[in-house]
């Protein structure tokens, strides 16, 4: 391998913030002053180089957080730093949303215009913020804004984050963050009846947001969220971000907060999601504690008899999965965690990982033991900075108690946990392009065969579990396997926690054993009165008509109504809202989040987003050619595509067309 | 003739292809066993010596069993198998493919495609006058070569052939996501002042005629480009003693591009700037 850097030079700033991740450069050759002995010096070549690849993503992100782009010089520098070809480096950088390689202002809002926001009045945040701010990607007063896909705050539609380059708060986030304060009992942070007219109490400062005393000279990294968000708090907020209100409390999303039924949000809102000790007081570790009584192959069969299967949206098996993974003779094995929650009108792992960080951290230690891993990755979606917060702060308390690390609770099994984070992709949620985004590749998926089993991580034998699906370990090992599986239906056991978003009165995640129907959700959630249809499984997902209602939400239940679980979104729309336009933010979605590596994807995307501009307003003989066009379109995106996004990126418009009659 | 070296034997693999019983050595794939039974089955971004990337889904084929279709170019054949290749289903998925590469990219330079435009039907046209296209310009920086990524359909044969899997060079690599996806030097730099170092086996693998040599590209747009009456000679490349085959294209007398045979032991079809480019020499008639 012969690599030609650039001479762009990085400035100090980036310099530093590269050095802080990857340390000071060892000799000339990665970017330190050159001396004699750096003649005589090599170590590795290209096999070293690939041991460093994957600290390109987190290289990147400390470019982004400390100068807000990514210049040529902090570039190249990253490239010598880990020997990685800047024209590669390059393809990395600009496959993900969050980057920029071109200059802006340290201040960037993103806007959510998503379908819960959309269906919330993000349009009309959008036209103030024009008005106030300019158009979208125009700089203004050192800040510039810009439309975003789903931030996953949809119980707060409509939604915006602000993300402010500077270096890092001098206090870490995750020592000094004020938890407690705002994980008020549930009886207090409950949400009236619309409460998008009157949102929660806000009692939380807003997440990483700098120490007072800090300048607000926009030189200290923030980040805060704005949700329900309006013009003029937006305005506010880009103008001194570190004055932004706090968000409420994790548990405030948990409208059924306190209630004894609850099995995987019984802890949020009632602990504190900063305290360990209340953590292991309502039954934390007693789960890792069985399993090390069991014995990994003690607990896959738990898994198995339980009938978990995975809440991510493919619903396959996860004990199968485990038992795969621990057979493989390769080593080493390795657990990947997927939190990048990118669906439109997700929302459920970000709430379980921001109020119950320590359940994810123990479940994952028990995936690991089972499959004979030693480490795991959390691959976290980029735009969820209090996740990552409480996340970090947790694995530190976990690590300096003995619970992660050499000797996991004095059993004699290592196990650690990394947080790796997302930078804006919606594909990076896909199994493979998580491995190719962890190993500092474009977040490609791959093509299956291999699967994971055999070749996922660095190429090892690697399960991939989605956050929801891994909590779910902890009921079966508290309680048994059996009694876990007569919750719920005979193929559909345990309990599903559901996004709902939209015209209902009390948005939020609920959890429910599968088998209570649509109808049962919608009236704990409060439904509009007249209500127009039900999204069911986001983007990828289905329409569901008010005729529909009793539907069971099992996942053989929904796939018996010609729809899907999915990753649980249920977004429910009144007659108040177009649905044309609604499936055109759709299509505008799939066609943004294509990775561009087929054509079927890449280019169907976009032929779909424009028939269903052609037809936005018409009806009957006037859209049915473009119908026809969209369905052949849509048929061979299904059959030939890669992965699932080109597949299912006409399910929901196809759905809307032949089930609601949306251009009849 | 170039001597090809013996692969140690394979055991055959049984699986049923179009009805009929097949067996291919472990390790084919269902397009080797296609080409091997004399099924014309399309493919655009398939390249014999690189790993198959199978993101152009012309070869898509009905595995039985499978939700989806399989790429024929990277599916390997597995015993028991049933293959279909010219199924409804098939046959639907390369003409629509067909159409979103023709409405989006520019194929007039790539072999064959206007041949299964027709076979498969495909109406390129259909998608509308307003249908968006890559609509680039073609990038002339040097005097070797040009890149018309207006023709480019994004098959990465390119980038593995100057990444690991060729040259090891990473000059070039893909940029940027969806639709406005390219392949790119770092920054988009100008070619002379990327790490190219002007081998040209990238041309060597393109499929579409996005990358051509200036001559082949200059010939083209003056309407002097005549293929069928250019003549190849492979012979072995004089400027040192490594002894690659060089295939010398010549039109009028003239040399207008070199190529490299691919089943070469040694090279593989790849060669140098000297090689590849620096044939000047040959037709000085001073």
């Amino acid at each position: 391998m012969d690599l030609r850097y650039t001479d762009a030079a990085p400035s100090d700033a980036e310099r530093e913030a590269v050095d802080a991740l990857l340390g000071p450069p060892p000799s000339g050759w990665e970017g330190a002053e050159r001396t004699d002995e750096d003649l005589r010096w090599a170590r590795g070549g290209a096999s070293a180089a690939k041991d460093r690849r994957d600290q390109l993503l987190p290289a990147l992100h400390a470019v982004n957080d400390r100068v807000g782009w990514i210049s040529e010089g902090a570039l190249d520098y990253v490239c010598r730093r880990l020997t990685v070809a800047p024209a590669e480096a390059y393809g990395v950088a600009t496959f993900y949303a969050m980057f920029s390689v071109r200059p802006r202002p340290a201040k960037v809002l993103h806007v959510c215009t998503d379908l819960a926001c959309a269906a919330r009045g993000s349009a009309a945040v959008c036209s103030d913020l024009t008005e106030r701010l300019g158009a979208p990607g125009t700089p203004a007063e050192g800040a510039v804004w810009q439309e975003s896909p789903c931030l996953g705050l949809c119980e707060r539609a409509p939604a915006a984050l602000l993300l402010q380059a500077g270096a890092e708060p001098a206090n870490p986030p995750q020592a000094t963050l004020p938890l407690t304060a705002g994980e008020n009992p549930p009886s207090a942070t409950l949400p009236p009846a619309g409460a998008n007219s009157a949102p929660p109490a806000i009692e939380e400062r807003g997440s990483g947001g700098g120490a007072p005393e800090e300048p607000a000279t926009g030189a200290i990294r923030c980040s805060a969220v704005l949700a329900p968000a309006t013009a003029s708090a937006l305005v506010t907020a880009a103008r001194a971000p570190e004055s932004t209100l706090a968000e409420p409390p994790a548990g405030a999303a948990v409208p059924q907060a306190g209630d004894p039924a609850l099995v995987l949000l019984r802890r949020i809102g009632t602990v504190d999601p900063a305290s360990l000790d209340d953590y292991r007081s309502t039954g934390g570790y007693t789960a890792l504690r069985r399993a090390f009584a069991l014995g990994p192959a003690g607990v896959i069969r738990e898994v198995l008899d339980a009938g978990l299967v995975g809440r991510g949206g493919a619903a396959f098996p996860t004990g199968r999965k485990w038992q795969a993974t621990a057979q493989q003779a390769d080593g080493p094995h390795y657990l990947v965690c997927n939190a990048d929650e990118s669906e439109p009108g997700t929302f459920k792992d970000r709430v379980l990982m921001e109020g119950d960080p320590y359940a994810l951290i123990e479940a994952m230690t028990i995936a690991g033991y089972a499959i004979g891993a030693h480490q795991g990755y959390i691959y976290l979606r980029g735009e969820y900075p209090r996740a990552y917060e409480r996340l970090g702060h947790a694995l530190t308390s976990a690590r300096t108690r003995g619970l992660l690390g050499p000797d996991v609770l004095g059993q004699g099994y290592a196990f650690d946990i990394e947080i790796r984070r997302g930078a804006g992709a919606y594909i990076c949620g896909e199994e493979t392009a998580i491995f190719n985004s962890i190993e500092g590749q474009r977040g490609e998926p791959r093509s299956k065969p291999p699967f994971p089993v055999e070749k996922g991580l660095f190429g090892k034998p690697t399960a991939v579990n989605n956050v929801e699906t891994l909590v779910n370990v902890l009921p079966i090992l508290e309680h048994g396997a059996a009694a876990y599986a007569a919750t719920g239906t005979e193929t559909s056991t345990g309990t599903k926690l559901f996004c709902v978003s939209g015209q209902v009165s009390r948005p939020g995640i609920y959890e429910l054993p599968f088998g209570a129907s649509l109808r049962e959700l919608l009236d704990l959630a409060g439904p509009p009165g007249r209500l127009r249809a039900v999204l069911l499984g986001g983007a990828a997902g289905g329409f569901v008509r008010p005729d529909e209602l009793d539907v069971p939400l099992t996942f053989e239940g929904t796939r018996a109504a010609g729809t899907t679980l999915g990753s649980g979104v249920v977004l429910v729309l009144d007659d108040s809202v177009e649905l044309p336009r609604v499936l055109l933010r759709i299509a505008e979605f799939f066609r943004d989040e294509s990775c561009g590596q087929c054509v079927p994807c890449r280019v169907g995307t976009v032929r779909q987003e424009e028939a269903l501009h052609r037809i936005v307003d018409r009806t009957g003989a006037a859209a049915a050619q473009d119908i026809a066009l969209m369905r052949e379109v849509g048929q061979a995106m299904r059959d030939a595509s890669i992965c699932g996004l080109g597949q299912t990126a006409w399910n929901a418009v196809e759905s809307a067309i032949d089930r609601l009659g949306v251009y009849k | 003739m170039t001597a090809v070296p013996l692969q140690p034997p394979r055991r055959l693999v049984s699986f049923t292809l179009d009805g009929e019983e097949t067996r291919v050595p472990e390790g084919s794939t269902i397009l080797d066993a296609c080409r091997s039974a004399g099924k014309d089955v399309p493919t655009l971004c398939q390249g014999d010596t690189l790993t198959p990337k199978n993101a152009c889904r012309v070869c898509v084929v009905e595995v039985e069993g499978a939700r989806t279709l399989a790429p024929a170019c990277s599916r390997r054949a597995e015993p028991g198998m049933t293959v279909r290749t010219d199924t409804e289903r098939a046959r639907h998925s390369r003409k629509v493919v067909l159409e979103l590469l023709a409405s989006s990219t520019d194929l007039s330079t790539t072999p064959r495609a206007a041949e299964w435009i027709k076979e498969y039907e495909a109406k390129p046209d259909r998608f509308g006058a307003d249908a968006a296209r890559v609509d680039e310009q073609p990038k002339i920086d040097n005097d070797l070569y040009v890149r018309d990524y207006d023709k480019c359909i994004l098959c990465y044969k390119c980038v593995d052939a100057c990444g690991e899997q060729w040259q090891n060079t990473f000059a070039i690599a893909v940029a940027g996501r969806g639709f406005d996806t390219r392949i790119s030097t770092e920054h988009d730099a100008a070619l002379p002042d990327s790490a190219c170092v002007f081998c040209g086996n990238c041309i060597e693998v393109c499929p579409t005629g996005a990358l051509s040599f200036s001559t082949e590209f200059g010939m083209r747009a003056a309407g002097t480009w005549d293929e069928p009456a250019q003549t190849r000679t492979t012979t072995v490349c004089a400027y040192c003693g490594v002894g690659c085959n060089v295939t010398l294209h010549v039109q009028d007398n003239e040399i207008v591009k070199v190529t490299s045979p691919h089943d070469n032991p040694v090279t593989h079809g790849n060669l140098c700037i000297k090689g590849r480019f620096g044939y000047q020499h040959v037709q000085n008639r001073d």
